[in-house]
């Protein structure tokens, strides 16, 4: 499978502050890759890395098969960007700026730039000052999603749309993604990423800390289960990977390392099942664990 | 308490925070204009009897006293008064405007007002807080001129002082009016400005008409007033009660505008633009975002360059064959090499051209650090993630900036050249030949921020420091070497002298080039700020 961003070791200080420290990431081509950490992560330093606006200290970085530094012309050919803060000219009129960014890459499609206004339900005579933070952000979506691109990097795109914009603004994932694209999308909005990301890098302190795809990721992590037994509960706290058991009369609840989950419902089974229900981990607790503990990758 | 008000004093204590470093610098260079100047006038004019050869010569001049304005007395003090004075005044007036501005238009612009706004704050606070904090510089820059004169004469020294500062609150006045009517900082700032330069030139048009500047233009002008306190010569102290009944209405209007319009609403809104746009390139774009004030400055130069070359033969006329005056005219930058009208004329004009010239050192500097405010603004990141190169990015300020400062001399040089009548040809190579000069501290701009773009501003202070080179620095006889350090002193005063030599224009020019191929070097291999 080809990459269409491909990092390895990246780093990048500010003075003393190391934003990057050793970052990897590996973007397939074709898919919606979610980019996930705290605030102050480095998620945005590595976009700006990736898109030739900053300098990389040491480390390999690739997009697309080029450069990001040395050919970050030729490449921007081929990459759209929104920023989580899209800032605009006073003066210019959101239409504007949409063909501009959209002639200075590889081209806008007009027909799509048209749907896109209308399903965003964005106002394009209006001047950017007048604009509000929402409506900023569709203006760099629509000029993202209509134009002609390979790749869409997306740093925190949807911060200020509302649930109806959200929406929307999945669906224009889904469609590029089925087009052939590839989509880096930054995010803290948990839910967007399970529902629209095929596999999720987790960075921590500029380093990465978790990559793979959610099924992979939740492989890692504890379901909770919680059952009525018919009997004693017997030894299933002294099962390796069962945490924090809670019985109260013929009510346990437990959390269980979810590869270990087989050896788990064998002994519950014994003492007699009445009811059961468990939960997969969600993604929130994917992330806190990583956010949580330092250095706890397992 | 009065809930309107609300919040001024928490909101004052901001202002004069954020203000902690600028204030003080611009105070100093007010008073220091001022200061500067007794020391370095006692010892070029030491004698009364020089004094007193000054003073006939100045008022029978009247290009000298559309630059400085008439003089009113002898005195050391009143020789100070009338060669710093009104520049002081002019000075006051665009510190006022930018900590107005500052802390009203540009608060609701970038937005932040709007938290401010949520908290326990009055509707009158900010703009009250703003006009304190002008209030504040202005009083320090009066009190440090009234204190450092006082040697000379207490009630002079006060007149001044109070002049200064109050010459100052006028424009921090209509400053605040200017606030409420745009919606964009740069255009309420542009506006006062506007106004500030239009009060220096009826000023200056009024003096070279009147010996005794009793003109109807200079009545108009502000700074006219200002020299119409006549501090240290018998002062006129009512005068400064046209300051305060012009500033107090000033300011009732624009509490009046304040309390009419939404925080962030102006009462010329912005118009809605076209939905499809036609610009395609980095190029149009820098074009687009500096052309209103491409024009703005265009117009300014060429009306400044029709009025005072209007002056010239008015100011040559009643001068004669005086070698007092050539000795003074060759002290301010002019080269009168033999005596004549013609001559006189031409050591006028160069004068004017050198003036301009520097002013459009200022222009310059505004376009190229257009760059720096799309960088720090966070619109040239998203810019530049297209396939847009830096160079490309660059090079479209760039060339407006290079080109459009070319473009003002040129009509500065028409301006003069139709304003007198004649030889239009020689006052357009009068200011175009400043050129190399103003481009060299265009190009350092650049440098500054291709290299380091957080001091970029500090191109102000080049460009500043060559205009108080040329202005003052001829009359406080600084050493050679100090005045060398202008670019414009190394070009040849035109027209007039004898033929120039082509070299300081190549190398000039040179310079600049090799100072813009390292800009651009140096902003292609740094890091883009965030």
């Amino acid at each position: 499978m080809t990459k269409a961003i491909r990092v390895a070791g990246l780093h990048k200080a500010f003075g003393r502050t190391h934003a990057l420290d050793g970052l990897d990431l590996s973007v397939a081509t074709g898919q919606v890759h979610g980019f996930l950490g705290p605030n102050g992560a480095g998620k945005s330093t590595a976009i700006r890395v990736l898109l030739g606006l900053l300098r990389a200290d040491s480390g390999t970085a690739e997009l697309l098969g080029g450069d990001p530094w040395a050919d970050a012309v030729a490449l921007h050919r081929r990459v759209a960007y929104v920023p989580g803060d899209v800032t605009l000219w006073r003066n210019l009129s959101g239409g504007e700026v949409i063909d501009l960014y959209g002639r200075l890459r590889g081209g806008l499609d007009r027909d799509r730039r048209a749907e896109l206004t209308e399903r965003f339900e964005l106002d394009p005579t209006k001047k950017g000052r007048t604009y509000s933070k929402g409506n900023r952000q569709k203006v760099a979506l629509v000029a993202a999603f209509a134009s002609d691109v390979e790749l869409l990097i997306l740093d925190e795109p949807t911060s200020g749309l509302d649930p109806l914009m959200e929406e929307v603004f999945r669906g224009c994932v889904s469609e590029a993604r089925a087009a052939g694209r590839t989509i880096l999308l930054s995010s803290h909005i948990l839910s967007e990423v399970e529902a629209l990301c095929d596999r999720v890098s987790i960075i921590r302190k500029g380093r990465t800390v978790e990559s793979g795809t959610l099924a992979e990721l939740r492989h890692l992590t504890r379901t909770s289960i919680s059952a009525e037994l018919a009997g004693p509960p017997g030894a299933i706290a002294q099962l390796p990977g069962v945490h924090e058991v809670e019985v109260r009369g013929p009510r346990i609840s437990l959390q269980a390392d979810t590869d270990k989950l087989d050896a788990v419902l064998r002994s519950l089974a014994q003492s007699g099942v009445r009811s059961l229900t468990s939960s997969p981990p969600t993604l929130e607790e994917l992330f806190l664990r990583h956010y949580a503990n330092p250095g706890a990758v397992r | 308490m009065n809930t309107q008000l609300a919040g001024t004093g928490a909101l004052l204590r901001l202002a004069l925070r954020r203000d902690r470093v600028m204030a003080p610098v611009w105070i100093l260079v007010v008073a220091m204009l001022v200061l500067s100047l007794p020391g370095s006038l006692e010892s070029v004019y030491g004698t009364a009897a020089e004094r007193e050869r000054l003073l006939a010569t100045m008022t029978a001049n009247g290009s000298l006293r559309a630059l400085y304005g008439p003089v009113f007395g002898d005195s050391i003090g009143a020789l100070t008064a009338w060669r710093g004075g009104v520049f002081a005044g002019l000075l006051a007036g665009v510190m006022s405007l930018v900590i107005v501005v500052r802390h009203t238009r540009e608060e609701e612009e970038s937005g932040r007002q709007e938290l401010l706004s949520a908290a326990m704050v009055g509707r009158r606070a900010p703009l009250t807080a703003a006009l304190l904090a002008a209030l504040t510089a202005n009083a320090a820059a009066a009190l440090l001129v009234t204190a450092g004169l006082a040697g000379r004469g207490a009630a002079g020294a006060l007149a001044l002082g109070l002049g200064i500062g109050a010459t100052g609150m006028l424009f921090a006045a209509l400053a605040a009016i200017a606030a409420q009517l745009t919606e964009s900082a740069r255009l309420a700032k542009g506006l006062t400005g506007a106004f500030i330069g239009a009060a220096f030139v009826l000023r200056a048009a009024g003096d070279a008409g009147a010996p005794d500047g009793g003109s109807a233009l200079t009545w108009i002008s502000p700074l006219g007033w200002l020299e119409h306190v006549r501090a240290f010569a018998a002062e006129r102290w009512w005068v400064l009660a046209l300051f305060a009944a012009a500033s107090a209405a000033q300011l009732v209007a624009a509490y009046a505008l304040a309390a009419r319009r939404d925080v962030g609403m102006s009462f010329l809104p912005a118009r809605p633009g076209p939905a499809r746009g036609r610009l395609g390139s980095a190029g149009a774009l820098a074009w687009r975002l500096q052309r209103g004030a491409l024009l703005g400055w265009s117009l300014g130069f060429l009306a400044a360059g029709v009025v005072f070359g209007g002056m010239t033969d008015g100011a040559t006329e009643l001068v004669g064959d005086n070698a007092r005056t050539r000795e003074i005219i060759e002290r301010m930058g002019g080269q009168a090499g033999q005596a004549g009208q013609g001559v006189l004329a031409d050591a006028f004009l160069a004068t004017m051209a050198g003036m301009l010239a520097m002013v459009a050192a200022l222009y310059i500097v505004s376009a190229v650090l257009r760059l720096s405010a799309e960088e720090s603004g966070q619109r040239a990141e998203p810019l530049l993630a297209n396939a847009v190169g830096r160079l490309r990015w660059a090079g479209g300020h760039l060339a407006v900036a290079f080109g459009g400062s070319a473009l003002i001399l040129l009509l500065a040089g028409l301006g003069l050249g139709i304003g007198h009548g004649e030889d239009i040809g020689g006052a357009v190579a009068a200011t175009l030949g400043q050129l190399p000069a103003v481009w060299v501290i265009g190009a350092l701009a650049a440098l500054l921020h291709g290299a380091v773009p957080r001091f970029a501003v500090a191109a102000w202070a080049v460009a500043g420091a060559a205009l108080a080179l040329g202005w003052v620095g001829p009359a406080l006889n600084l050493p050679q070497a100090v005045l060398d350090l202008s670019p414009f002193a190394h070009l040849p005063k035109l027209p007039g002298g004898q033929d120039p030599s082509w070299a300081p224009f190549v190398a000039l020019t040179a310079l600049a080039a090799a100072l813009l191929a390292a800009a651009l070097t140096a902003l292609r291999r740094r890091d883009l700020a965030a």
